[in-house]
């Protein structure tokens, strides 16, 4: 009898094991790709996200090495015992990953999140502001 | 040169080819067309008591989000300002634009059961959730036996 506890249990373990490792896949691999809007103007870069059913505290915005990446889980209320007949949003999840260039200063992002939608914010560096250069005459 | 490289758009062709590809899969399309693509997103669900309906509709105010039941058909039309700075003479660019804007209507033929006084709509970080009650006599119930 203890042997069959065990195997159970190791059956158990493995799948669980196997469903954790499959959400972790996820959790990596597959994610919506939230369309954007990117306006540059002498300033800054301007980044609109559309991340429906993003709640604040759901969204990472995080910058790394010259990366910008935006994940964001979507929490809905679903009512107890709903079952999906039909879905356009498949995966309860939004991830997207920007190169940024040199001149911008990842320092000073700021972003805000609106009725879904994420405006980002992310100025140029000092020295990289357009400035008039004087010519002189010899 | 690009003309012969280039006859048409290429994007466009590739989308066409999607969409052609999702046709030849789905073997009874509805008759309001493929809605997969359009704006806003729709994913609907039913629980015994009600039909919900989530439109993934993100930046609009909700005072002009129009979500009619008529005759059994429930629309949402709206209209997505455009964001993006108008024209003014080459200072700032547009690198990408990918984001929705214009006006919108989105159509849903819901069940014979529906009440059509329970219909109600929430609008919570940019998704519109519409619940649709079902009728009290449609909803499923045991029967005692005597």
């Amino acid at each position: 009898m203890n042997d069959t506890t065990a195997v159970t249990r190791n059956e158990r373990g493995s799948r669980n094991d196997a469903t954790q490792r499959a959400e972790a896949a996820q959790r990596n691999g597959s994610a919506l790709i939230p369309p954007v809007d990117v306006i540059e103007d002498s300033t800054g870069i301007t980044l609109r996200a559309d991340l429906p059913g993003v709640a604040k505290d759901k969204l990472t915005l995080h910058v790394e090495s010259g990366t910008l990446t935006i994940e964001g889980e979507v929490g809905l209320a679903l009512p107890e015992n709903m079952e999906a007949s039909y879905a356009e949003v498949s995966m309860p999840r939004f991830r997207r990953v920007f190169t940024l260039s040199k001149e911008l200063d990842t320092d000073k992002v700021s972003a805000e999140l609106k009725h879904g939608v994420l405006n980002l914010r992310i100025p140029k560096a000092e020295h990289a502001q357009p400035r008039r250069i004087d010519i002189k005459v010899s | 040169m690009f003309q012969s490289l280039f006859p048409r758009d290429v994007f466009a062709e590739l989308d066409r080819l999607q969409r052609e590809m999702r046709e030849s899969f789905d073997l009874s399309p509805s008759i309001r067309g493929l809605g997969r693509g359009g704006f806003p997103a729709l994913n609907v669900g039913g629980t015994p008591q009600s039909v919900e309906i989530f439109a993934f509709a993100p930046g609009l105010d909700p005072a002009t989000v129009e979500v009619n039941l008529d005759r059994g058909v429930l629309s949402i039309a709206g209209e997505r300002k455009p964001d993006l700075p108008a024209d003014d003479g080459g200072k700032a660019a547009v690198h990408i634009n990918e984001r929705f804007s214009g006006r919108f209507r989105r159509v849903v033929s819901l069940s014979d059961d529906i009440d059509p006084n329970g219909v109600s709509a929430d609008y919570r970080d940019g998704v519109l959730h519409i619940t649709a009650k079902r009728r009290e006599s449609a909803r499923p119930r045991r029967i005692a036996v005597q």
